[in-house]
């Protein structure tokens, strides 16, 4: 029996209310704070030296940890999901840290290796490599954060489908490149996709680890995230909105391309 | 081509899946490994293709034609295999599964886009799926993903056609319809195939030699005809059909089964008969050397009139027999009748009995 029509109608307002409260306000508000000012302004502050510095560094960084931890996602989905080893569970557990602990300690756990006062500072100071407050400390670190999202989403998938098409490729004299290629890769293709997206947006966006790390350096080690908050810390609120509307954007680009590969790997 | 087994262990962990096994399967032969489920059959069947490693250090070997592959990976050895759940490649098409042997061949043995259509095509007609070429694994049924399997298997023109139960997970009427056309197809093609099956009537129907396992252990080698009518042990004799159990002991140099009590028992026998080597007479009826039983319930309803009985120690006695000799004996429920064994195996322990018995 479908319930009364005031407890339907409850439900969608208490709903619609929390999502435009806290998901669609926030989004609007983003949007029409960084376009107040007009387009010119959004366009001058988007152009700004610091601000395409800041750009430029989030997408190398992201190009540097997406494809890094696509492949250890896949070899470590492969590993954890077709064969029984010691340790299995150990690795497991081990993937799932990075969500675990708080982004800031994620950040302290690199200060910690590589800063000056850190176990391998005076090891990297004579060997004049900076890591800490340079643009290493902020790769290595995104990398740690972002490091769960691929093997997460392949691990279960990989577990469901088993080894036997594997096992059948082998005894038809496919070897183990052929097997992965021909195989592993088309069965596991929309998952992959679906974790690279995740693991890229968490990689634009991530402040909190990042931030630790990164020293602020104005044009240099400032990420877009970090450079809209010294925006917004020095009171120039159309230009860090320009910024932040530039995030949202990504979010909402992801949002549209996740939900392409979901329907698309239903339909597969 | 001919295949040698010897000295063949593997255990996993602390539990022996097979104990020393040594077999042969001659080529061109149809060989069906029979067991229950843990008995080893298919870890066997595995370690024949290269997916499984016989235990090390136990001077294990395989030989192909006499030759060793003891070593060389699955995909060294040309072997074809068929998963019991298929493990057909679900993103390709039918066509592109079975082609999948051909496409990954080293660049120097592939052949060319025609001849591989050309192949595909005739493999498709040998299974009869002609039709069914643009279709992807989820579309198809059990009975059809099998057959695509196995042309699968067989366009890599494997040396051994290896098939781990390969009509378990199929229902009755496909399942007896498929087995007959497996022995059909290997009548065309006389690969040396072995297959793995717990079901004793597919592997008695299909195979030309049966391998009996139970824990790790070859109990027995034979033809379908040996196995059913001469089984080396109880336990075969007991995997191979239905068997009514009579205790009883051994008695001065004579496994006896009569019900006067005993003199000076020596070791405990068992009587092993098949309900269809079990005759129904009237008590003032024949010698009336037999055992008395209270007819329970008559199944006339089938390809036999099968008698359930109940023996004086309260168990129940199965037998068949067919619509013409019931004629000649009907029984009614309640009734007191003998029960005659035509042809009873004994055994004393574990071991067959080819001494004198006294019923």
């Amino acid at each position: 029996m479908d319930p009364p029509l005031w407890v339907n109608a409850l439900i969608a307002t208490i709903s619609l209310g929390f999502l435009g409260l806290f998901i669609v306000a926030p989004l609007g508000i983003i949007l029409h704070e960084a376009f107040r000012a007009g387009l010119h302004v959004w366009w001058a502050s988007v152009r700004e030296p610091d601000a395409l510095a800041a750009i430029r560094l989030t997408l190398l960084v992201a190009a540097i940890a997406v494809p890094l931890n696509l492949v250890f996602g896949v070899a470590a989905s492969w590993a954890i999901a077709k064969f029984r080893f010691k340790g299995r569970t150990f690795l497991l557990t081990l993937i799932d840290l990075p969500f675990a602990v708080s982004p800031v300690i994620s950040g302290l756990i690199f200060v910690l290796l590589f800063g000056l006062q850190g176990w391998l500072g005076p090891w990297l100071a004579d060997h004049d490599i900076q890591i800490i407050f340079a643009v290493p400390g902020i790769v290595l670190t995104t990398i740690f954060v972002t490091f769960p999202f691929v093997a997460r989403e392949l691990i279960p998938l990989m577990t469901e489908q088993g080894s036997e098409e594997e096992q059948a490729a082998l005894s038809l004299g496919a070897n183990g490149w052929q097997v992965f290629r021909r195989v592993t890769l088309p069965n596991i293709k929309w998952g992959l996709l679906y974790g690279v997206i995740l693991c890229n947006a968490r990689a634009m966006g991530e402040f909190g680890a990042v931030s630790v790390v990164s020293g602020h350096i104005r044009g240099e080690t400032n990420t877009l995230p970090l450079h809209i908050e010294v925006l917004y810390n020095e009171y120039n609120f159309a230009a860090a909105f320009a910024g932040a509307s530039l995030l949202a954007a990504l979010a909402l680009v992801t949002l549209a391309i996740k939900s392409l590969v979901e329907w698309r790997s239903g339909q597969a | 081509m001919s295949i040698i087994l010897k000295n063949i262990n593997k255990s996993f962990g602390t539990f022996k899946a097979l104990n020393t096994i040594n077999l042969e399967f001659k080529s061109g032969e149809l060989t069906a490994l029979l067991g229950p489920s843990g008995s080893g059959k298919t870890t066997l069947l595995r370690i024949v293709a290269g997916l499984e490693e016989a235990d090390r250090g136990t001077e294990a070997e395989i030989l192909f034609d006499q030759e060793s592959v003891t070593g060389s990976p699955v995909h060294r050895r040309n072997v074809g295999f068929v998963f019991q759940h298929y493990a057909l490649f679900r993103h390709m098409t039918v066509f592109e599964n079975i082609a999948f042997g051909l496409r990954v061949k080293p660049r120097s043995e592939r052949p060319d886009n025609k001849t591989i259509t050309e192949k595909v095509t005739k493999l498709l007609s040998l299974v009869q799926m002609e039709s069914l070429a643009e279709r992807y694994p989820p579309q198809l049924s059990g009975g059809q993903r099998q057959r695509i399997a196995l042309a699968r298997a067989l366009a890599i023109e494997p040396k051994v056609l290896l098939l781990d139960e390969p009509f378990g997970a199929l229902d009755a009427q496909v399942r007896s319809e498929l087995r007959r056309w497996l022995r059909q197809l290997h009548d065309t093609i006389h690969v040396t195939s072995i297959f793995v099956t717990h079901d004793q009537e597919e592997a008695l129907e299909v195979a030309d030699r049966i391998v009996v396992m139970n824990r790790g252990v070859i109990e027995q080698v034979g033809t379908p005809q040996d196995v059913f009518h001469r089984p080396a042990n109880k336990f075969v004799m007991q995997f191979l059909g239905d068997v009514n159990v009579f205790h009883g002991r051994i008695e001065s140099g004579h496994a006896v089964f009569t019900e006067a009590p005993a003199e000076s028992v020596e070791a405990a026998a068992r009587m092993l008969v098949r309900p269809h080597d079990l005759l129904i007479q009237r008590p003032h009826d024949g010698s009336g050397q037999g055992i008395s039983a209270k007819v329970y319930r008559v199944m006339t309803a089938g390809s036999v009139v099968k008698v359930e009985l109940i023996d004086h120690q309260n168990r129940l006695i199965q037998v068949h027999l067919s619509h013409e000799r019931y004629r000649e004996t009907p029984v009614t429920p309640h009734e007191e009748v003998i029960v005659v064994p035509h042809k009873p195996h004994v055994y004393a322990g574990e071991d067959k009995w080819d001494g004198n018995y006294v019923i």
